[in-house]
């Protein structure tokens, strides 16, 4: 049994010192949600493929860090300089190394804790953590616990900020195992859009364990598109949630793309509670060495004539593991509804291993919902093909799976960040 | 240039090859012609290196080399070439990417600078004109919605293209409509020099029309049962493989 008295101490310090700061009654909820069910088990349904408990075999630290302008320039994406940079070094908004480009009238970024008192006090009372209706786990239940230096950001309505949102999630490793449990809630108001892409780094060679939770509210004919790049070290564990939740009649594109990491599990939700919603999840993940990955995704249709589709692609090579479960719920409410779901994948070694689990929960009787699963292998006649021109096997095999990826990274709308991912994949692929 | 000899070849444990024998001399046109299920595409599959096929005897020399311990992108970088029968798709490769891949690997396993774009694209100019290829079949990805046509004859572009020492075609000219059939069969006369030899797999004598052999072989239940010129083409074309294969032992 793992220890994990320890983060009762500091559960209850962080309570003293911020007992103010209108996070604190979320906060007590989670932590008591968390002392019930702690951590999940491959007994936990949801957790039945993906295994976080012993990442905490170790203590890890929360405080402290060195991190420097000069280490935030080196993993710059490319577009930086127009973009708003947010950046979180330990689970910490930290404002001195983020950047604002956008003004003010467009778009503006608060600290939880000022946001939660200020001008945006009922936005926050009722959507943060809504998405522990949903989560019910003990990781999750973890970060709203530790809720201490979150962000606020709040796009205006009818505004398109023109520049786009970069959140960089930067785990100081240098000293000792660190861990991180970045909280965002993002307010999108009507007639206003949002490209945001995220990523994560863990700097030095330590363990890193990030336990975000970003939520996103969606209003009225809003339009957001959403890119999350994991491509960290190889003992870098990370449980992503994002929580969107389309309030009004509005537009989401998702892209989540995995290549390198420890133990990766993503959850990718959202709630369509507004007739009319469209919605769009993409996936891929390129998975080697032991690298573990769990996407989860869960689309809650709750209101009529809403519009989904998925597509998840990804191949497990050497001794890496891939799950994919895609959750549809259609409420009594939600006719009419359309959900379409698709995950591909690649198995390239005896030693990998893949999951996939569609789960429908239909509720409603005049909806049309889809689900398919495949895992096949790499195509030998067109290795063959490739190999009887000339070009080497690895570099044959790194081309197919560039092409495999393409029809995922299409749907990369900036190029910026397309071109980024292509070469990371390049990289990754090429790596042996 | 190459030396075939005494080549026996399984297919999932059945013999298809029972001892074949083959010498091309550079600038030779070599035709092989058979009935369905003789053994021809096989000797394409194992001279090009498909795995499936298994050598259980003989030898094949390529320039001196011995082709069997080639890795089938050696043996093409080495100069051989092999235009598929059935030439695969791949969505999502470009067919211009690709074939400057193919083209830099190979100035790189014979010690060459990769070429740059400009000259990439000149060289590419040059050969769309002689196999009368499209431009945008070319951005497209590998093969991916062309009609058989267009399959074929991007196969001979990227023969174009590689400058091979031999060409292997097999069953170039299946599937073609005539005017298809002449650009294809242009493109191979183009580039046929003194230095490079042709092998000319085919069921029928048509492309043999266009081509003209200097030897022409039909295999038979996995051998070679007779050789001759132009002239046997002719006189299959004519009779049919049958004045042939009656009075083959099939157990011999």
């Amino acid at each position: 049994m793992i220890d994990l008295t320890y983060l009762n101490d500091r559960f209850e310090h962080l309570q003293q010192v911020s007992a103010d700061d209108g996070i604190a009654g979320v906060r007590k909820n989670s932590f008591d949600s968390f002392s019930k069910t702690g951590l999940p088990t491959y007994r936990t349904e949801d957790w039945k493929y993906t295994s976080i408990g012993n990442l905490f075999d170790q203590s890890f630290e929360q405080a402290g860090h060195t991190v420097s302008l000069a280490d935030l320039e080196a993993l710059r994406m490319p577009g930086h300089h127009k973009a708003n940079e947010l950046v979180f070094v330990n689970g910490r908004f930290d404002a001195a190394l983020s950047n604002f480009l956008s003004t003010d009238d467009e778009l503006i970024v608060l600290s939880l804790k000022d946001a939660a008192k200020g001008e945006y006090k009922d936005l926050v009372a009722r959507y943060l953590n809504k998405s522990s209706e949903y989560m019910k786990d003990g990781v999750h239940a973890l970060n709203g616990a530790f809720i201490e230096e979150g962000v606020f950001v709040h796009i205006h309505k009818g505004k398109t900020p023109q520049h786009p949102l970069y959140i960089y999630h930067i785990l100081d490793g240098r000293a000792h195992p660190v861990m991180a449990q970045p909280r965002g809630l993002i307010y999108i108001d009507k007639n206003s859009r949002l490209q945001l892409t995220e990523t994560y780094v863990t700097l030095g060679v330590s363990d890193s364990f990030c336990n975000g939770v970003l939520e996103v509210v969606v209003d009225q004919n809003a339009y957001v598109e959403y890119y999350k790049i994991q491509n960290d070290a190889s003992n870098a564990s990370q449980v992503s949630t994002t929580h969107i939740t389309q309030i009004g009649r509005s537009y989401v594109h998702t892209v989540t793309v995995t290549l390198n990491g420890g133990v990766v599990r993503n959850n990718m939700n959202l709630v369509l509670d507004a007739d009319g919603n469209e919605t769009h999840l993409y996936g891929l993940y390129l998975l080697k060495g032991k690298t573990h990955a769990d996407n989860h995704t869960m689309i809650d249709n709750r209101q009529p004539n809403c519009f989904s589709n998925q597509l998840y692609k990804g191949i497990a090579d050497d001794f890496s593991t891939a799950v994919f479960n895609g959750k549809i719920m259609v409420q009594p409410d939600a006719q009419k509804t359309n959900s379409f779901q698709s995950n591909k994948n690649i198995l390239l070694s005896d030693n990998a291993t893949i999951n996939t689990k569609p789960q429908l929960e239909i509720f409603a009787d005049d909806v049309k919902c889809s689900h398919g699963c495949t895992v096949g292998q790499l195509d030998e006649e067109a290795l063959f093909y490739l190999r009887a021109r000339g070009i080497p096997k690895e570099k044959a095999e790194v081309l197919l799976l560039q092409a495999y990826a393409a029809d995922v990274l299409t749907h990369i709308k900036p190029m910026a960040i397309r071109a980024y991912v292509e070469k990371l994949i390049y990289e990754h692929l090429s790596i042996v | 240039m190459l030396s075939i000899k005494n080549i026996h070849a399984n297919v999932e444990g059945k013999e298809i090859l029972k001892g074949i024998n083959l010498e091309i001399k550079a600038g030779e046109v070599h035709a092989i012609m058979g009935p369905n299920g003789s053994g021809k595409s096989t000797l394409a599959s194992v001279l090009a290196g498909r795995e499936q096929y298994e050598v259980t005897a003989g030898e094949v020399s390529f320039l001196d080399k011995n082709l069997l311990e080639l890795s089938p992108e050696d043996r093409a970088r080495e100069g051989l070439f092999l235009a598929f029968q059935y030439p695969v798709e791949i969505p999502g490769v470009s067919t211009t990417n690709f074939i400057k891949a193919a083209v830099n690997e190979k100035r790189k396993y014979h010690g060459l600078e990769p070429l740059d774009s400009v000259s990439f694209l000149k060289i590419m100019k040059e050969k769309m004109k002689l196999v009368e290829i499209d431009q945008s079949l070319l951005s497209r990805s590998i093969n991916e919605g062309f009609s058989g046509g267009e399959k074929k004859r991007n196969e001979i572009f990227q023969m174009a293209m590689l400058e091979p020492k031999l060409a292997i075609l097999d069953e170039t000219d299946s599937g073609l409509d005539i005017d298809a059939l002449r650009i294809v069969a242009n493109g191979i006369n183009k580039l046929h020099s003194p230095e490079r030899a042709v092998l000319v797999i085919t069921h029928y004598q048509r492309l043999l029309d266009y081509i003209q052999p200097d030897y022409v072989h039909v295999l038979y239940n996995g051998r070679i049962v007779k050789s001759g010129t132009k002239e046997l083409a002719l006189e299959l074309e004519e009779k049919g493989y049958d004045f042939i294969t009656e009075g083959v032992d099939l157990n011999a």
